[in-house]
């Protein structure tokens, strides 16, 4: 029963098949059989939440799951919310308030902040930094990412489509 | 670092999960939320051979009343039982006691039983588990059986499950409207992994203390009810002298190590700070 396993997993609205062996975690699934290498890798023990995807519509840590056991589920990785030269409003946010310098973090904080914004349009600092303990960053002192999290809920409620 | 190889099986009854554990044995874990179990996995900390998923046991996903229980399935993630209206009216400390589990990521996926099933000494569970007064349901191809809090926490990692069981759910005892709970921790730097905190809970009637129920985590090798501190506050006023007592009673019950985070002498205080503050200012986050 270590034998492949077939999954149907919904990855950024597609329905993708695979053959899998069970102990093939769910990052490794997107990175390695899907190329969606968006989403990375860093402790692959939970702790720092660079692989942070969209699980059924809330933050996951894609380190922590078998591909296997999320069979039927639906995901989404940073690779769903722009289009190479048309990024989504968080994304751009990030942007202008510098809320990154190496980035390897950043796809897994872009997640967070669109599960924070769909379901609290108008959060405080104190929800953002709530919500931001999900990941970590070395570079930035989180201070310019609070800024964008906040500027980017502001577009948002103004209308601005992602 | 990777897992080791395993088998996986994803039955959908509860009656089909205890048949595979009953087959599997001791080779068998049991999957729910994964997040405690999967980093020991890719730590290769550990290496099943059987992975049981109870992801697709539906069955499992309740919470609701029995008497004077709230009884939790064991499929119920720790963000759906903290945001539960029936958790937050009928055990409002168990859900102060969510808020400080994990990550909101992992609380997302994360399961009350598991949670529980794990019992990590640093967990703010099983201490809310104590305090409330909790069973836990275990349950085997052979039958069910009821475990009480207190016997079923038994040290670091170590509950009383046998193999070929499963903690299929947990009743916890129905706060009164009229009680108070607070769950107070401490951590360094906004750690995940708090040093030590306290769950509590209190009432008062015409100015005496009626009901005092108190458990620790984080100072011994596994959560521990307080008896001696609730003792030095029913029939109390719930005064300065009184809280003096029971300060001192908790810090005389805890048998805490020391670590790189804190030395014993520190959560030994620890502890007493906690429960004042919480008797004091009520409530808390």
């Amino acid at each position: 029963m270590t034998d492949e396993c077939e999954v149907t997993i919904t990855v950024n609205g597609r329905n993708r098949r695979s053959r899998v062996e069970p102990r093939r975690l769910l990052v490794d699934y997107l990175r390695h059989d899907l190329g969606l290498t968006g989403t990375h890798i860093g402790c692959e023990q939970g702790v720092c939440g660079a692989c942070t995807v969209l699980l059924d519509g809330r933050t996951a840590r894609s380190c922590l799951h078998f591909a296997v056991a999320v069979d039927g589920s639906d995901i989404r990785t940073v690779e769903d919310l722009a289009s190479l030269d048309d990024l989504h409003p968080i994304q751009e946010m990030f942007h202008q308030k510098h809320a990154l310098q190496c980035g390897f973090c950043t796809p897994g904080f872009l997640l967070t902040t669109v599960e924070l914004l769909e379901s609290t349009p108008d959060p405080d600092e104190a929800a953002i930094r709530e919500a931001l303990m999900n990941n970590v960053c070395r570079c930035t002192g989180y201070a310019n990412i609070v800024d964008a999290v906040t500027e980017a809920a502001v577009e948002l409620r103004r209308g601005r489509q992602p | 670092m990777k897992p080791a190889p395993f088998s996986f099986v994803a039955p959908e009854t509860l009656d089909e999960v205890v048949e595979a554990l009953a087959a599997h044995g001791e080779d068998a874990r049991i999957l729910a939320g994964g997040q405690s179990l999967v980093p020991l996995m890719n730590l290769r900390l550990a290496r099943p051979e059987v992975l049981v998923s109870i992801n697709r046991c539906g069955e499992l996903d309740y919470i609701r009343l029995s008497d004077d229980r709230l009884v939790v399935g064991a499929l119920v993630r720790q963000i759906d039982a903290e945001t539960s209206p029936l958790v937050q009216a009928e055990c409002p400390l168990l859900a102060k006691g969510l808020r400080h589990v994990g990550l909101p990521a992992t609380r997302n996926r994360g399961t009350v039983c598991g949670s529980l099933a794990h019992c990590d000494p640093l967990a703010e569970l099983p201490a809310v588990a104590l305090a409330l007064e909790a069973d836990l349901v275990l349950t085997s191809a052979a039958g069910e059986r009821r475990v009480e809090a207190h016997d079923f926490f038994v040290a670091d990692m170590t509950t009383c499950i046998e193999p070929g069981e499963i903690v299929s759910a947990v009743a916890f005892e129905r706060q009164d409207p009229s009680e108070r709970s607070a769950l107070l921790e401490v951590s360094n730097g906004g750690s995940v992994f708090p040093v030590g905190g306290v769950a509590l809970r209190w009432a008062s009637a015409g100015g005496t203390c009626t009901l005092a129920r108190i458990a620790a985590f984080g100072v011994g090798s596994v959560a521990q009810r307080l008896v001696d501190a609730e003792d030095a506050l029913v029939g109390t006023d719930l005064g300065p002298t009184a809280i003096a007592a029971a300060v001192a009673a908790a810090r005389n019950a805890v048998n805490p190590t020391g670590d790189m985070h804190a030395d014993a002498d520190y959560r030994r205080h620890l502890v007493g700070v906690l429960i004042e503050r919480g008797l004091l200012e009520g409530e808390g986050p």
